[in-house]
């Protein structure tokens, strides 16, 4: 059963009982980023999913999982570099995602554009502190090295699983930190809401398809071809949308 | 390589950068992968030749993650061969940049965004959340791990002389194929994806017209903007702005 509390002012119920589920599932998913196993359940169309389903609302995690989807199009998880962590960030925002969905199980307005910011801001914050973790784990590791140096196993496997663990903890709590906030926040917002419905979602739906046009744009652009190949196929993908309706 | 010892190392090797650091990069879970291999040398666990194995294997590396069975299947093996110890760290230091550069261009850069891209073109189509992931989950996860099998296997196939295994035309023209499908993909999953998440409008109605020409020429923006502005920092000022607009006006 799902414990409910009745924090807002407005009467809204906030998901209390959620918090540890939030919390676990950014966690696993945020290992995926670089720990374990970069099977990329990590990328935001599969973590907002996750985050919707929770709350009993997988299509409209899914509809901020692909505007989160478009933005993480455009940075590669490359090595050292600092990037985005999208993963534990993705799980919360498809959880905001849920607040007040429609009949259609689609996101509320309001609370699919603050998912998205808060998506957003969640994936800066987890890339900051992948950074802190590297260091912890760098920090840990050197009092250990004349053991490491030493081939000593327990040292080496020891570094490994405090890593890990250490990862799973990060995704976790910064789902817990999160989540609540965003809930409320969307609540909020999304009762205030004055704009139209289609007027809202396509603010959001352009600022977002425009990052991933770019960014496909600025990835393959320069293989032969491949400018030709998608202009063409944009305008039959348009062509589509014209016949489907 | 038997079928356990292999099963050993891959499973591992799904974790090697569980210890990723700034001063070791992926050199603890380099070592914490090819540990098992290291078992079978004379003396076994905590014998000499293991010990002196293990510290080699330990320290700083850096590799794709999912190239790193070329250098984990390399290094048990010379290990096992007991090749002199200033050989085996030769190798580990040349073998360094090109395993991260040739991952870095096949996978994140190429076979990831493609994956995406068919995410997005099966959320545009109208599949449902559970189809969606399973689907982008099935595609990139059969590269995925297909990539890794080989690389370990490879790996302790060419042992030292595994740089010729980079010469695979996957990873030598993979980028190229792989990005003339992405940019088909990006150009009908766009149109369909955006279709969809702003409820099916009829196209001709001025709300999708209004996305149909805006879009593209915030894209074009930007592209000129590269470098001196991400696009998730765009869209973050774009919607505070908006949310404040909506709810104070």
């Amino acid at each position: 059963m799902t414990a409910s509390v009745d924090l807002w002012r407005s009467g809204s119920e906030v998901p209390v009982g959620l918090l540890g589920p939030v919390a676990l599932a950014a966690g696993l998913v945020g290992l995926d980023v670089v720990s374990v196993p970069q099977a990329m359940i990590s990328r935001p169309i599969v973590g907002a999913v996750v985050g919707g389903a929770l709350l009993g609302e997988p299509l409209a995690g899914l509809v901020c999982g692909v505007a989160l989807e478009c933005l993480a199009l455009e940075s590669l998880p490359v090595g050292a570099s600092r990037y985005n962590e999208w993963g534990s960030a993705s799980v919360v925002a498809g959880a905001v995602a849920a607040v007040g969905a429609t009949e259609a199980h689609l996101p509320a307005v309001g609370a699919l554009t603050i998912s998205v910011v808060i998506g957003i801001l969640a994936a800066w914050l987890g890339g900051w502190t992948m950074v802190r973790h590297r260091r912890l784990i760098a920090r840990v590791a050197r009092p250990r090295l004349d053991q490491m140096a030493a081939g000593d196993r327990r040292a080496v496997v020891g570094l490994q699983t405090f890593g890990i663990a250490a990862d799973f903890l990060r995704g976790a709590l910064l789902g817990a930190l999160l989540f609540l906030p965003g809930y409320l926040l969307a609540d909020a917002v999304d009762r205030r809401w004055m704009l139209g419905e289609d007027l809202s979602r396509a603010v959001v739906a352009t600022a977002v398809a425009a990052v991933a046009a770019a960014a496909v744009w600025k990835d393959f652009h320069a293989i032969s071809g491949t400018r030709r190949l998608f202009l063409a196929s944009l305008a039959i993908g348009t062509a589509v949308v014209f016949l489907r309706v | 390589m038997g079928v356990g010892l292999f099963l050993s190392l891959f499973l591992r090797s799904l974790a090697i950068q569980g210890a990723w650091n700034y001063e070791q990069l992926v050199g603890n879970g380099i070592g914490f992968c090819v540990e098992p291999a290291l078992r079978r040398l004379p003396g076994g666990v905590g014998g000499t030749a293991y010990r002196e194995a293990l510290a080699r294997q330990v320290a700083y590396f850096n590799t794709h993650p999912y190239l790193a069975g070329l250098a984990i299947g390399a290094l048990a093996r010379a290990e096992l061969e007991q090749v002199p110890p200033a050989r085996i760290e030769r190798f580990r230091t040349a073998l360094c940049g090109p395993l991260g550069s040739v991952g870095d261009r096949l996978v994140w850069a190429a076979w990831l965004p493609a994956c995406s891209l068919v995410a997005l073109l099966l959320f545009g189509l109208g599949l449902s959340p559970m189809a969606v992931v399973i689907g982008f989950l099935l595609v990139y996860n059969v590269g995925h791990l297909w990539l890794r099998g080989w690389a370990l296997r490879a790996g302790w196939q060419h042992g030292l002389r595994v740089a010729t295994a980079l010469g695979h035309p996957v990873l030598q023209h993979g980028p190229r194929y792989i990005g003339r499908a992405s940019a088909v993909l990006g150009g009908l999953a766009l149109p369909l994806a955006v279709h969809r998440a702003i409820g099916g409008p009829s196209p001709l109605q001025p709300i999708p017209l209004g996305v149909a020409v805006a879009t593209p020429l915030l894209a074009v923006v930007l592209v000129r903007l590269q470098g001196r502005a991400e696009g998730w920092r765009v869209v973050l000022l774009l919607l505070a702005t908006f949310v404040l607009f909506s709810v104070l006006r």
